[in-house]
Parts: structure tokens; C-alpha cells; sequence
């Protein structure tokens, strides 16, 4: 990937003009916080990155980035998703370029991480039902001997059906436990960030192929 | 004597705890509120609770007392991040957090230690209202 500080400007872009749309979906079967938490998480990256200048070492950005969510987001998104960026800077350390090896090793350690915060696992309506699919997709791409772009499409379109499929799932996770059978209809808020997440990362790989 | 840290998402509602669990207090020991965000907001921040454990600290290990969901798991972050010689020494309490928070404290201020503390503060659940 050509360089990290602009690829992570296009996922804050991506989680900001989305704000609204997490918020919504949040509102419905949570708190209604998740698009303004993720916004307020991603504006604060935006400015210590500025602040920083750490360059072009991606494990030192993203580690950068894992601390700042944790302390700017607020709900469970923080932990989890600061947890996520920690361990995907573990597997980019001393990295400034990705490959496709790379990209999946972080994916499968920030997947990791969020198992490891949220003892959550697959089916129970939450962002793991987007990224587990994702991560699947992207390994098999990756077998058939697919390009990096290539292999986040595939992931991006598996999280878009896991996306698809917390809607026909009840919550047992978080806030959205507490309604039940009524969360069925609703599509999970953190799995829908994390589609996000996947789909600015593979449109800016494919820009800049 | 065990330390007690209070997490809410509230700041308030952490102060207010510690206020009220002070009131069973011996001098000098600790209570310590994390509660919401730097900036004031409604939230719970893992460098925030670390912080507070480490002040809570007095030696004897700290009980950390969460409200729900991101409480519990940014509490777990917070110890994740901590010294490897405090980690071990520190609990959270499975406990309901405004009876937990004072059964705690009373218990750590006649100076049982953290397992007690902890088994005190999960025992607060059976306080019945009626």
C-alpha cells in the first residue's frame, strides 16, 4: 500500500461521512452512539497523526491509532476496536509497505484481538460477523494467487453479506441483548463500521495499485 | 489495604459512588473514581481506569467496581496495559456497582485482602430490596 497516513485519512473519511448512518443504525437497537463515538475516535487519529508525523513505519501509525481509539471513543467500539489496530500493528511492525501475506496476518490478529476483548464469537450479531467472512474471503483470494486488491473486494463483498446477515440474527452481545427477538430486522452498527473499514481500505489499495 | 476503583461511564455516577462508599471508609484509603471520558462525555477510557488503579494502589492490590458493557471491557484493557507486578493484584468486582462498591470498601478498610474484597463485593448481589 503506497502510504499509510493517506490510506487511514480515507478511513477516517470513510467512518465520518458514515456518522449518521452508524448512529441510526445504533439508535434502533443500542445507544445511539456508535457513528458519533466512531466519528469523535477517528477525528482524534486525524489530529494526532498531524501532531505525530510517525512517518511511514505502519506499525508504529497503527499502534498510534489502536492508543487514540481506546482513549477517544468511549463505548465498547474503543476497547474493541483499539485492541484490533494494537494487534494489526504487531503484525506490521517495521513494515512500510504491505503485501498480501501481511494484509492477512493482520487481519486475522485484529479479528483476534476483538475475540480476545469481546469473547464474542461468530453469530451473535456483532462485528466478527462481518470481519470472520472477511478474513475467510480474503485468505481464499489470496490461495488462488489474487493481487492484494483483488483480495480485499473479496473481502469487503463477504462483510457486505455479513453485514446482510446480522439482520436476520438476534443480539446477544452488548446493548442490543437487552431487546431480544426484536433486534431481528437490524442490522448490526459495529459490523456495519466494519464493513466500512474494509471497503475505504480496499478502494484506496485499488487507487493505488 | 486493598484499593477500590469505581468505572461508569458517568463521571458522575463514579464520583457519586465514591462519595457515598467514603462515607464506610478508614482514613486514608483509597477510592478512586474513572468515570467518563477526558473530555467530559459520556463513556468509559481505558488509560483513565489504569491511571486510577495505579493511584488506588497502595501495595495490597485494587478491586475495580464497572457499571455495564464497555465498562467491563475497557476495565479488562486497563489491566492488560498495567506493570506485570500490579496485574496480578487486581480484580474486577462481579458485582452490582453502587452495593458492590460499598460492601468493598467496608471490607477493605478492616484490611482483609483482595480475595476477600472481591468475594464481599460479588456477595452484594444477594442484597435483597424486599
Amino acid at each position: 500500500m503506497a502510504n499509510i497516513n493517506a490510506a487511514i485519512e480515507v478511513l477516517a473519511q470513510a467512518i465520518i461521512a458514515n456518522k449518521e448512518l452508524l448512529t441510526d443504525l445504533d439508535s434502533a437497537i443500542g445507544d445511539s452512539d456508535h457513528g458519533i463515538n466512531m466519528a469523535r475516535g477517528f477525528e482524534a487519529v486525524r489530529a494526532k497523526l498531524a501532531a505525530a508525523n510517525s512517518g511511514d513505519d505502519i506499525g508504529a501509525v497503527l499502534k498510534l491509532i489502536g492508543m487514540t481509539l481506546i482513549s477517544t471513543v468511549g463505548g465498547a467500539s474503543g476497547p474493541l476496536y483499539g485492541t484490533a489496530f494494537l494487534r494489526a500493528a504487531v503484525a506490521a511492525q517495521g513494515k512500510t509497505a504491505i503485501d498480501t501475506d501481511t494484509a492477512a496476518k493482520m487481519l486475522e490478529a485484529a479479528i483476534g484481538g476483538i475475540k480476545d476483548r469481546g469473547k464474542a464469537v461468530r453469530g451473535e450479531k456483532t462485528m466478527l460477523d462481518a470481519l470472520e467472512p472477511a478474513y475467510a474471503a480474503f485468505v481464499q483470494g489470496m490461495a488462488e494467487g489474487q493481487a492484494l486488491p483483488a483480495c480485499l473486494s473479496l473481502a469487503t463483498a463477504a462483510a457486505a453479506e455479513g453485514v446482510e446477515y446480522t439482520k436476520t440474527i438476534i443480539a446477544t452481545k452488548g446493548r442490543a441483548s437487552y431487546l431480544g427477538e426484536r433486534s431481528i430486522g437490524h442490522q448490526d452498527p459495529g459490523a456495519t463500521s466494519s464493513y466500512i473499514l474494509l471497503a475505504a481500505v480496499t478502494d484506496y489499495a485499488k487507487a493505488n495499485a | 489495604m486493598v484499593g477500590i476503583v469505581v468505572v461508569s461511564h458517568s463521571a458522575k455516577i463514579a464520583e457519586g459512588i465514591c462519595e457515598l462508599a467514603g462515607q464506610m471508609a478508614a482514613p486514608g484509603q483509597k477510592i478512586i473514581a474513572a468515570g467518563g471520558m477526558s473530555g467530559g462525555g459520556i463513556g468509559t477510557d481505558a488509560f483513565k481506569i489504569q491511571a486510577a488503579i495505579e493511584e488506588a494502589n497502595a501495595g495490597d492490590g485494587v478491586l475495580v467496581l464497572v457499571d455495564l458493557g464497555s465498562a467491563v471491557m475497557s476495565a479488562e484493557l486497563a489491566i492488560d496495559m498495567l506493570g506485570d507486578e500490579l496485574k496480578d493484584r487486581v480484580a474486577i468486582a462481579d458485582a452490582p456497582i453502587v452495593e458492590g462498591a460499598i460492601a468493598a470498601v467496608v471490607d477493605a478498610s478492616i484490611g482483609q485482602p483482595l480475595v476477600s474484597v472481591a468475594a464481599t463485593a460479588a456477595g452484594a448481589r444477594e442484597l435483597r430490596k424486599k
